[in-house]
């Protein structure tokens, strides 16, 4: 096989696996889109906030240690224990659950019925809200985070020795594919089944949809919206989770990914806001698209760093000839 | 062609100013409106009646070229209308209100119709930036236009007052003062007294009439009340399922068997 | 008692239209204007023009741009920190190909050439609406950066990647560099924020303002009553821009001297303009001086609270800072979605009546 085709067909898989780590956070975009019509701009910042919890969990610190110091004097850092993975994650995930009822209670309860502009503009400030409370309770410098079942039993990391070998016993070239990404595909692969089980299958995911397609007619049936929306910022918290942790162990747990997080709104705008496979398949495409260019045409003509803005471009192009996504419904208009 | 009548109450209607010849729209599958051809002279009220889902809207819809038929052709002022945006109908002077109140609920009254006078407001961005001179001229010419229309409709009071914040009745008012703000040759008005009450109607009617009368607007409407339509309007056109049944004076179209049988039903045998 | 309109009656409909039409109103602009123009500069230093007046002026100029966009025509950008980086680049290109000309020609043709760019990103606002708008416009965001980065020609092929105001004056007075006056940088931007602040004002009291509101409120109704929606939305990108690229060129030129891309014309910059024009009021000339003032004064007050007086460190007031800023946006938006501007009318209609509020 030629040198640069098989470049190119590295580059094409890695850009199908960053692909899936956008799609897990667009997953959190539609799935409150969907319930809500909020576009949630915060949920990049949920899952650093995600992240830097479990971190903080594990490793046993005293939350808000820093800003209890300043005030007070004390010289408090760590509670001195170390948390299992698991019951860490069981943890996080009820600190998640309370920040969707805090979210909805607090913001969104007194907002209904505003324009969607409004909700967006108001989840901007929830974005920096939260990022301003992540910081405060856990600090804000680079954090490494590891999940492990036991000891030795840890997230991958590295390189895939295995494929490596076949493919370069098989086409004389060995395909660099990292472990956690494959691990990561796997885990997506399971959250969106499970997901769309949940959505069919379960009374509450078909109250979920009831909501999803007219708000009043499913009060009307006796649907709890209140507890619909908890139970759906709840879901976008575990998914954030999910996605905190691929990401996290991936480059570590800092500010930067929520901004990473940011490149999940070029893949809904391509997928439409309101398909889980729309999701799914917009990331792929942004994941290979912005990792062929950045190859074939950033870095050897244009100076390089193209993925910083290659997927916003293909969204608004795409967005100028087809405005509702790959899957989103037509718009008809009407007066 | 007749060139000029006069009504029983003295009113002179002209020539026909528009046109409509075997319009056919489609939505998808759906023919929301089937080869219809219709005519709207100068100075008249036409009416256009029918059941729910008759596709009365939607013809407004073309008239006012927010729906781009796929077959027939609009003839406007004599001449063929080419398919054209919806704002440049009305700059050509055709005019409408609503169904659902379509008023700007963020702008006071007087800002909602002196809207109304954009098409005839033509000062560049650079004189309005300076505003003293051209732009402060024009505003103030176009202004008292409109503060015509506002006296006109009895609206005064409530110039200054936030849309957001009248009650439907006046809101269906203020729609009808953008409306003529524009000073428009043909006047749509889209059921302009659903959802009022007797008193309303009255009122709304003596402005339709009023509208008509002093300014010699033609104007086409749409009305669910049957009185309100018979007592209004010159001529009616009757629509069912998208077919034109009836055509004609009130008079007319009340003895007509097909629109009979479409507000009663027919015994299907 | 204080507050009256009462025998203040306008007889002409010019009378009616003008800005002030309460004379109290009028006259408290009238004051206000000559405080900032006689008074201020005999008693500006540093310290005081630095860290609030210069940036407060110049980020009141971004303001007013951004409300003109979103608040009077309803479409949300976040690439403002994009714009203002190409007013910076702009102006730098000018300032050093044409030394001889004049900083008033170089920061209006920086708005010139920023108005051309915006309204390049404006053109797909015909198809894309409400917050599919808003993300596209971060593709202008991250490629504007991305391209003075990346491009050594705008930059003037720099060693560091950095664009430095070189020295240039006015009427013989220096107004950038580091060899400037408080008085003569203060002045230069309090002109542009006066013109800025009274172009706009004439433009969305006008035909203009009605267009742009038209299609803010329900841009199927404008379009049927004769709004050409591209052209208005067009007009709102090009106007909008121009501010913002004229903000961004005094930022640049004036306020900072010295700049890279990434850190000064940022996302973070982009979200910054548009708090302020939430907190301070949508749809609202003063909100935005309002808004600007409030986020300018903001952290220097956390500064001097949480740092000087308390004692914190600085990274725990500046991630304070964040959660302040976050809540107030989603206080703001529940509960005065107009703002401070809206605040203030609530207090002079409360003064009008007082002290018999029935």
């Amino acid at each position: 096989m030629p040198e640069q085709l098989a470049f190119t067909i590295e580059v094409f898989l890695n850009g199908l696996m960053a692909g899936v780590l956008y799609a897990l956070v667009a997953l959190g975009f539609v799935l409150i889109y969907k319930a809500s019509g909020i576009f949630n701009y915060a949920q990049g910042v949920m899952a650093l906030f995600a992240a830097m919890t479990l971190v903080g969990i594990q490793n046993g610190q005293v939350p808000f240690s820093h800003l209890i110091n300043a005030i007070f004097g004390t010289d408090i850092h760590k509670f001195g224990w170390h948390v299992h993975s698991f019951l860490a994650i069981a943890l996080t995930v009820l600190v998640m659950i309370v920040l969707a009822i805090a979210v909805q209670r607090f913001v969104f309860r007194h907002l209904v019925g505003q324009e969607p502009i409004i909700l967006f503009m108001a989840t901007i400030g929830l974005a920096f809200f939260l990022e301003g409370v992540a910081d405060l309770m856990w600090g804000s410098e680079l954090k490494t985070l590891n999940v492990c079942a036991a000891e030795g039993a840890c997230l991958p990391q590295g390189l895939n020795l295995w494929i490596d070998e076949t493919t370069f016993n098989a086409f004389g070239y060995g395909f660099f594919i990292d472990n956690l990404d494959i691990v990561a595909s796997v885990v997506a692969a399971i959250l969106v089944i499970g997901l769309v089980m949940f959505a069919q299958y379960t009374k509450q995911g078909r109250a979920m949809r009831a909501v999803a397609d007219d708000h009043q007619a499913a009060l009307s049936v006796g649907v709890s919206l209140n507890f619909i929306w908890i139970l759906v910022w709840s879901l976008a918290g575990f998914v954030a989770l999910v996605a905190g942790i691929m990401w996290g162990a991936k480059s570590g747990v800092q500010f930067s990914l929520s901004l990473i997080a940011l490149k999940a709104l070029p893949v809904l705008m391509l997928g439409g806001f309101t398909s889980i496979p729309g999701a799914i398949v917009g990331g792929l495409i942004i994941g290979v698209g912005e990792k062929l260019f950045e190859f074939l045409i950033g870095a050897p003509f244009l100076g390089g760093a193209t993925e910083n803005w290659f997927a916003y471009m293909l969204a608004l192009l795409f967005l100028v000839f087809r405005p509702q996504g790959l899957f989103g419904e037509k718009i008809i208009e009407r007066v | 062609m007749l060139d000029q009548t006069v009504t029983a109450d003295g009113r002179t209607i002209g020539g026909v100013v528009m046109e409509m010849k075997n319009i056919t729209l489609r939505f998808g599958g759906v023919e929301a409106i089937k080869n219809i051809s219709f005519d709207i002279r100068e100075g008249e009220i036409r009416a256009i009646i029918g059941p729910n889902g008759a596709g009365k809207s939607s013809m407004l819809n073309v008239i006012s070229g927010f729906y781009i038929p796929q077959e027939g052709e609009v003839w406007y002022k004599g001449s063929r209308r080419p398919p054209m945006k919806p704002y440049q109908v009305a700059q050509q002077g055709i005019a409408r209100t609503f169904q659902n109140i379509a008023l700007f609920e963020g702008m006071s009254v007087l800002d909602n119709v002196m809207t109304g006078r954009l098409t005839h407001m033509k000062t560049g961005l650079f004189a309005q930036s300076l505003w003293k001179g051209k732009a402060e001229a024009e505003e103030i010419a176009n202004r008292e236009v409109a503060e015509k229309i506002i006296d006109f409709l009895e609206i005064q009071a409530i110039r200054k007052t936030p849309v957001a914040r009248l009650p439907y009745g006046l809101k269906k008012r203020v729609e009808l003062a953008r409306a003529l703000a524009a000073e428009p040759s043909i006047l749509l008005l889209d059921e302009p007294m659903a959802g009022m009450n007797v008193e309303e109607k009255e009122d709304m009617s003596r402005f339709v009439l009023d509208v008509n009368d002093e300014f010699g607007t033609t104007i086409a409407l749409i009305e669910h009340d049957m009185g309100v339509v018979m007592d209004l309007s010159d001529r009616v056109v009757v629509m069912d399922y998208g077919k034109k049944i009836g055509d004609g004076t009130p008079d007319e179209v009340r003895n007509n068997q097909d629109v009979i049988d479409a507000y009663l039903g027919v015994a299907h045998d | 008692m204080f507050y009256r309109e009462a025998g203040d009656f306008s007889s002409t409909y010019a009378e009616d239209q003008q800005t002030f039409p309460i004379r109290f109103d009028r006259y408290r602009y009238y004051v206000v204007l000559f405080i900032a123009i006689v008074v201020v500069p005999f008693i500006i230093n540093d310290y005081w023009a630095n860290s609030l007046l210069v940036p407060f002026l110049i980020y009141a100029i971004a303001a007013i741009g951004l409300n003109i966009l979103v608040g009077y025509c309803g479409q949300v950008s976040l690439g403002t920190g994009g714009f203002m980086a190409v007013g910076a680049y702009a102006c730098y290109k000018l300032m050093t190909a044409m030394p001889e000309v004049s900083m008033f020609i170089h920061v209006i043709l920086a708005g010139v050439i920023t108005a051309a760019v915006g309204v390049l990103f404006g053109l797909p606002s015909l198809r894309i609406k409400g917050f599919y708008l808003a993300v596209a416009t971060l593709a202008a965001q991250f490629f504007l950066v991305w391209l003075f980065n990346r491009v050594p020609w705008f930059y003037n092929y720099s060693a560091s990647g950095q664009i430095n105001a070189p020295e240039r004056d006015t009427f013989g007075i220096l107004i950038t560099g580091p060899n400037t006056e408080a008085w003569a940088t203060y002045l230069f931007c309090l002109i542009f924020t006066i013109a800025s602040a009274v172009v706009a004002r004439n433009l969305t009291r006008g035909a203009s303002g009605r267009k742009w509101m038209a299609i803010r409120d329900m841009d199927i109704a404008a379009e049927i009553i004769g709004v050409n929606p591209l052209r208005a939305k067009l007009t709102a990108f090009a106007v909008s821009s121009f501010f913002i690229g004229i903000s961004g060129a005094l930022f640049f030129a004036i306020y900072l001297g010295a700049v890279e891309v990434g850190e000064a014309f940022g996302i973070t910059k982009s979200f910054l303009v548009l708090f302020m024009i939430i907190i301070g009021g949508l749809g609202s000339i003063f909100g935005s001086f309002a808004g600007a003032a409030f986020l300018v004064l903001l952290p220097v007050v956390l500064k001097v609270v949480g740092v000087d007086w308390l004692g914190w460190p600085t990274d725990i007031v500046a991630h304070l800072q964040l959660v302040i800023v976050g809540g107030l946006i989603i206080v703001f938006l529940i509960a005065e979605p107009h703002g401070i501007a809206q605040l203030w009318r609530v207090a002079k209609e409360k003064l009008r009546l007082w002290p018999f509020p029935h």
